[in-house]
């Protein structure tokens, strides 16, 4: 009896313990969260600037065409059988819209911090919002994939600093610095362009957002995007489109998915 | 010995209690299980190898040179607009113009991959990174060692003066001293007082080289065209030097051109796809979304690919006759 009352005694003592250090823990990992960290600032207002690739994003290609994407055999009855009408009927009409693809479409993003460690984009082109989570899980680990595919799948995000420079250098600009990684999976498979070329359930997209001046002292984001897909392309789809800074949102135009444009 | 069973069915109880709090308290802790698992950033030297051989990637349209009025997405001043419809691609027939080579802005532009070594002094310090030259694309030596850009009336040449530095984990360049030469094949000039910046990023194997094109004569708004390359194993192979011939014409020809409201070929590239006038001759307009909004009623998709619909056919297919 009196062991047993011990061993009670031991369970809530472990409770308390772990709690403690638990408690502890989040409060060390607050003080440096992905928001305090952060190398480079990629909040606000960012205009899509479609001087690459214009074809095939501020107009619907032909039906068919799959010019600079290294599709997959398999793609080709998906290309050959494109139907944005059917696309819409069934519900489908974000299928151009999703995390391999949204970021060529033209419109604005508006990054925020959803919390220390959710970096959040709302694309006002398809109302649309990715969530960049600051987490270790490794791709299609389990805990990523337990939940149904999305448009936006589950993206998890790292900065990647630049270490500070030698001390030979002088100028302040060569210290700061960085970029971020974002690789995201559990997609729903889409369109990587409004024309039906095809990206699979089980592609994974790749980005790199670094940011650089412009010379009227603008800032320009870049969102180098690499796309891999087992089932629908050969090779990796690789695009880089770009964004200029807006200093508000007064532009900001929220429109919905269209399939047919 | 009853109760002994009953206490030790407790501490289990209890137990699992403990374990599932925890499990509830990862999965709705508003800092989320990120708190827990939050990484440290990657932490990268300041700068990265940059020699090396660079091979294109090609799922990017840049070029649009394909047909002879096509300037989608430019910005383009009416004088630039002017003496891009002016120009004969026969130009390039004519023997002192063969070889004459394209600009500095031909780097991201061509077809080529980028070839890079590095120059050091005798104390091993950098002094400047090369960009081996193409058969029409001039050698560019990027200047590392801080030193004084030449007077604006110095030599100005197809590839420009230009000067570097790493900021932010990324090499910043920019060049100057650009002959007046064009940022098409296709004709659209780009003048002598052009500056274009450059920064180059690498990400693992990928090299992305983003171009800020600026000129004050004949573009209303910067180029910016970023292209990725990806490290190749083997060194890329170039092709010797351009060794002019005879196309066709002779020394003394007229220069051919066109009077740029008689151009030929103006409507068709907008007839093969049913393009906007306005896009196709580069107004600054059509680079913003709004002017996707603006065409939604009017555009009408061009009829279904038939030849040449992937990768085949990159360069875009003109219509026969």
């Amino acid at each position: 009896m009196r062991r047993s009352l011990a061993a009670i005694a031991g369970v809530v003592l472990v409770l308390f313990a772990v709690g403690g250090a638990s408690a502890q823990r989040q409060g060390s990992a607050s003080s440096s969260s992905a928001r305090d960290l952060a190398p480079i600032d990629l909040t606000g207002y960012w205009v899509s600037y479609v001087t690459e690739n214009w074809r095939y994003r501020m107009v619907t290609p032909a039906k068919g065409e799959y010019r600079r994407i290294p599709a997959s055999p398999a793609a080709l009855p998906i290309i050959n059988a494109w139907d944005p009408v059917a696309d819409q009927r069934a519900g489908n009409q974000c299928k151009s819209y999703g995390a391999a693809a949204i970021m060529s479409v033209p419109g604005r993003l508006h990054i925020t911090w959803q919390d220390a460690d959710t970096l959040r984009i709302d694309t006002d082109a398809g109302t649309q919002t990715r969530l960049l989570r600051f987490t270790d899980r490794a791709p299609g680990d389990k805990s990523a994939s337990a939940s149904r595919p999305t448009w936006q799948g589950d993206s998890n995000a790292r900065w990647e600093r630049v270490a500070a420079a030698s001390s030979t250098a002088q100028d302040p600009a060569y210290a700061a610095g960085g970029s971020l990684r974002v690789v995201t999976s559990n997609m729903r498979a889409g369109y990587l362009r409004k024309n039906g070329v095809p990206y699979s359930e089980r592609a994974t997209v790749t980005e790199h957002f670094d940011v650089a001046p412009l010379p009227d002292g603008g800032t320009l984001l870049l969102v180098n995007t690499i796309v891999d897909d087992p089932v629908y392309l050969n090779a990796p789809y690789v695009v880089s489109p770009h964004f200029k800074k807006e200093p508000d949102g007064s532009k900001w135009d929220p429109t919905p998915c269209s399939s047919t444009w | 010995m009853f109760i002994d069973v009953v206490v030790r069915r407790i501490v289990l109880a209890l137990s699992i209690a403990v374990l599932g709090v925890f499990a509830a308290f990862a999965q709705t802790n508003p800092a989320g299980p990120q708190s827990r698992t939050r990484p440290t950033p990657t932490v990268f030297p300041s700068q990265f190898e940059f020699a090396g051989s660079w091979a294109p990637l090609g799922t990017e349209d840049v070029q649009n040179d394909s047909v002879p009025v096509d300037y989608l997405g430019l910005a383009l001043t009416d004088e630039g607009r002017t003496r891009a419809l002016s120009y004969d691609e026969s130009q390039k027939s004519m023997i002192e113009r063969q070889c004459q080579g394209w600009g500095a802005a031909y780097m991201v532009l061509g077809p080529f991959g980028l070839r890079i070594t590095s120059q050091s002094d005798q104390q091993k310090r950098l002094v400047s990174y090369t960009i081996d030259a193409w058969e029409d694309w001039m050698e560019m030596t990027i200047w590392m060692d801080d030193r004084t850009r030449p007077s604006e009336h110095a030599l100005h040449t197809q590839a420009g003066f230009t000067t570097g530095r790493w900021e932010g984990g990324a090499l910043g360049a920019r060049t100057t001293h650009l002959k007046a030469g064009f940022i098409r094949k296709t004709g659209v000039p780009l003048s002598d007082q052009a500056t274009i910046d450059w920064r180059f990023f690498r990400h693992g194997d990928l090299l992305t080289v983003l171009m800020v094109a600026r000129d004050p004569v004949y573009l209303v708004e910067p180029e910016i065209i970023s292209k990725s390359f990806r490290l190749s194993k083997t060194p890329l192979d170039f092709r010797d030097p351009c060794v002019p011939g005879y196309e066709g014409r002779e020394p003394g020809d007229d220069v051919p051109h066109f009077a740029p409201d008689q151009n030929p070929f103006l409507d068709e590239f907008m007839k093969l796809y049913n393009l906007p006038r306005e896009a196709v001759l580069g107004y600054r307009d059509t680079l913003y979304p709004e002017y996707r909004k603006k065409i939604k009623n009017t555009y009408v998709p061009p009829p279904p690919c038939t030849a040449d619909c992937g990768v085949a056919g990159n360069f875009v297919r003109r219509r026969a006759g």
